[in-house]
């Protein structure tokens, strides 16, 4: 089981994590967050391997991922 | 006080400064104020403390932010060329309330300009060299005993106030050689602890010295909290008055000019002319209501101003007497020191013009 | 055992973080976000966090000491290592730290930057090299590569009026005051991990007494080089890294005298 949490008010939606992500579990949200971007959400967190490439190249650190 | 000991100027600022609590000194060489970082790198290192050569003026006066903002008495001293280039130190020091001492041994400018003692440097001490709305306090010694006095007295000042203070010499005090006692020795453990320093935030929130306000309102309220400190400086305003009940012409001079002053008023006492002198020591602030009392209350006709430059203090003795009596300017400089008998000569016409026109 | 473990890992949440939950003002996509996350995983991991002082820049991250808890002070452009040098001898037994861009270390403050590294001071530098000036929107910087467009090199970095992009840690390589000398990048997360590493072990330099340590970072700047963040990321590492290559310069085992 994968928890994959992240701080969307602080997502400024650069792409970076959907960009590295090897299973594209991510994708922009089509909602605006409260600092006026598109941030991440997960597709499908079942694909999710954990091997926090997100988590790393985030330059927010909204992202954290846990292997339960 | 302790025995007197024959010190030359150079080496009483850094012995004094030593003795006052100072165990960081950073500075770089140039003349006539070599012989402080010279004595220095040999007396610091046998005490504990660091003395370390700067790379340049530049360096050296971010070095002392960086110390002083540590919680250290911290110091550099150089002369107008290095006085400078630490403008920009000097305004991120004051915007950030750092305490600290700079001392400077002003020779003749602008630009390289010579090697020889000048006081051209009033404007940039007290005006304020740097950028915004700041001041350092400033200090005018005017015999080594007063430099070593005003050493202690600056780093007591600079943490009072949590200002930088500039101690305005020359290279006449620099070089010369009289005997000074020292005041007492400042034992640094029995100094207030700095709570506003930044020593690692252990236990507390964590201390950002800075300068930077991007927000107006913010940084207008900073710049009106440093004028009431400004104000506050007021109550350490110092100025010596002689023979100024009963003179008829009144010297205004500080530092090296006012000594070769007070000689000129003894000599013209043989010649039957009542000179007297006020002279500024603290010249930020600057004694502007004492100077016109003094004026208002006297026998004061005119005012000569005596200065080693080309008339800088002489702006703020006439905007202290508020047009009271006329007044003149009496300078040399580039190193060709002022001179009784040139003092005498000027106090002499002054008067004259006066007593011709029958004005009283 | 789960029981202990449950234990450490409530205490380790009560302790304080360095990297403030606050949004940050950067661009997205800037490597300095990530870059603070990296210096601030160092000082936990270490566990010197109150005993840290940093000297923040002046540039984008002028704001550093709002992302980071540990005490800052704030000196003039390129100055940063001349007051890092008076807090650490003021304060030997505390971790001194500056952080700066490519302007303030390459430009204005080249003189402090040689003079502490030849002094052998006790400090860690963090080099942002964004090849570009951020903050004020986008100039030349030294670091910037030839033929790079930039608003004061619009025709192209040209070396014969401009000269080359000036390499930091060569430069710096030829010093015996330098302990540790490494150049990374954050333009992905095998680069991260590395930076992550390099980082920790600079502070771990000081921390040896071993001299002084210095990690130049290449970072993304989408805004200035008019890129989306994940072309920014690639020209990091198809351009920026063949002009700035990523290696290690230096690592003594000399511990100072």
């Amino acid at each position: 089981m994968v928890k994959f949490e992240n701080k969307k008010d602080k997502c400024k939606g650069c792409g970076l994590c959907i960009e590295f992500c090897p299973e594209g579990v991510l994708e922009f949200s089509s909602e605006l967050n409260s600092v006026g971007y598109y941030p991440v959400k997960v597709i499908d967190i079942s694909n999710c391997k954990a091997c926090k490439f997100c988590e790393l190249i985030c330059p927010d650190s909204t992202i954290k991922v846990f292997k339960q | 006080m302790g025995e007197k000991q024959l010190f030359k100027g150079n080496e009483a600022i850094a012995e004094a400064a030593i003795r006052a609590g100072c165990r960081y000194y950073f500075g770089y060489p140039i003349t006539p104020q070599n012989e402080i970082p010279e004595y220095m790198s040999r007396r610091m290192p046998k005490i504990g403390g660091v003395f370390l050569q700067a790379e340049s003026e530049i360096a050296a006066i971010n070095m002392v932010f960086g110390a002083g903002g540590s919680g250290v008495r911290a110091m550099t001293t150089t002369s107008s060329p290095g006085m400078s280039l630490m403008q920009e130190g000097i305004s991120y020091l004051a915007g950030a309330e750092i305490p600290c001492v700079i001392v400077n041994v002003v020779r003749g400018g602008p630009g390289l300009g010579g090697i020889q003692p000048a006081q051209s440097d009033y404007f940039q001490a007290t005006k304020g060299g740097g950028h915004g709305d700041y001041h350092c306090l400033v200090l005018g010694p005017s015999t080594l005993q007063e430099l070593v006095e005003f050493v202690f007295l600056a780093f007591d000042l600079a943490d009072k106030y949590r200002n930088p203070v500039i101690i305005l010499t020359d290279g006449v005090m620099g070089q010369m050689m009289e005997p000074v006692e020292f005041p007492p020795e400042v034992d640094i453990l029995k100094l207030s602890p700095k709570e506003w320093a930044t020593t690692g935030a252990k236990g507390r929130k964590k201390i950002i010295l800075k300068s930077l306000y991007l927000d107006p309102l913010e940084l207008e309220n900073h710049n009106l909290h440093l004028q009431e400190k400004y104000n506050s400086m007021q109550e350490e305003i110092k100025w010596e008055e002689m023979n100024t009940k009963d003179c008829d012409l009144l010297l205004v001079a500080y530092g090296t000019a006012a000594r070769v002053s007070k000689k000129a008023i003894e000599v013209a006492k043989e010649k039957n002319l009542s000179l007297g002198i006020f002279r500024p020591i603290t010249l930020y602030p600057f004694p502007y209501v004492q100077l016109k009392e003094v004026v208002k209350k006297g026998k004061v006709k005119k005012i000569l101003v005596v200065e080693m430059n080309m008339g800088q203090m002489i702006e703020d003795v006439k905007l202290a007497i508020e047009g009271l009596v006329p007044v003149e300017f009496y300078g040399r400089t580039g190193g060709v020191m002022p001179v009784v008998d040139e003092i005498i000569e000027k106090a002499e016409s002054m008067l004259k013009v006066n007593t011709l026109k029958g004005v009283m | 055992m789960a029981n202990i473990k449950k234990e450490k890992d409530k205490d380790k949440e009560k302790e304080i973080k360095t990297l403030e939950d606050v949004v940050t003002h950067y661009c997205p996509g800037c490597g300095h976000g990530i870059v603070h996350r990296l210096v601030a995983d160092a000082i936990d991991r270490l566990g010197i966090r109150e005993k840290t002082i940093g000297i923040a820049p002046i540039g984008c991250s002028v704001l550093i000491y709002n992302y980071l808890n540990v005490d800052f002070q704030e000196v003039p452009h390129g100055r940063a290592p001349a007051a890092a040098t008076g807090i650490k001898r003021a304060q030997p037994d505390k971790v001194v730290f500056t952080y700066q861009g490519d302007g303030d270390l390459a430009s204005i403050g080249t003189a402090e930057i040689v003079h502490a590294a030849n002094r052998g001071e006790n400090i860690t530098t963090i080099f942002i090299n964004n090849a570009i000036y951020g903050m004020t929107g986008g100039q030349m910087a030294p670091t910037t590569l030839l033929d790079q467009k930039t608003t004061t090199s619009p025709y192209g970095r040209n070396s014969t009026s401009a000269g080359f992009p000036l390499k930091v840690c060569e430069l710096l390589s030829s010093l015996d005051g330098v302990a540790y000398l490494e150049r990374v990048s954050v333009s992905s997360p095998k680069n991260v991990v590395k930076a992550k590493r390099v980082i920790k072990h600079a502070f771990e330099v000081q921390l040896a007494n071993k001299g002084f340590s210095l990690v130049e970072v290449l970072s993304q700047c989408p805004m200035n080089w008019r890129m989306s963040p994940i072309d920014s990321v690639k020209w990091v590492d198809d351009v920026m890294s063949k002009t700035f290559p990523l290696k290690k310069f230096k690592d003594t085992e000399r511990v100072r005298s």
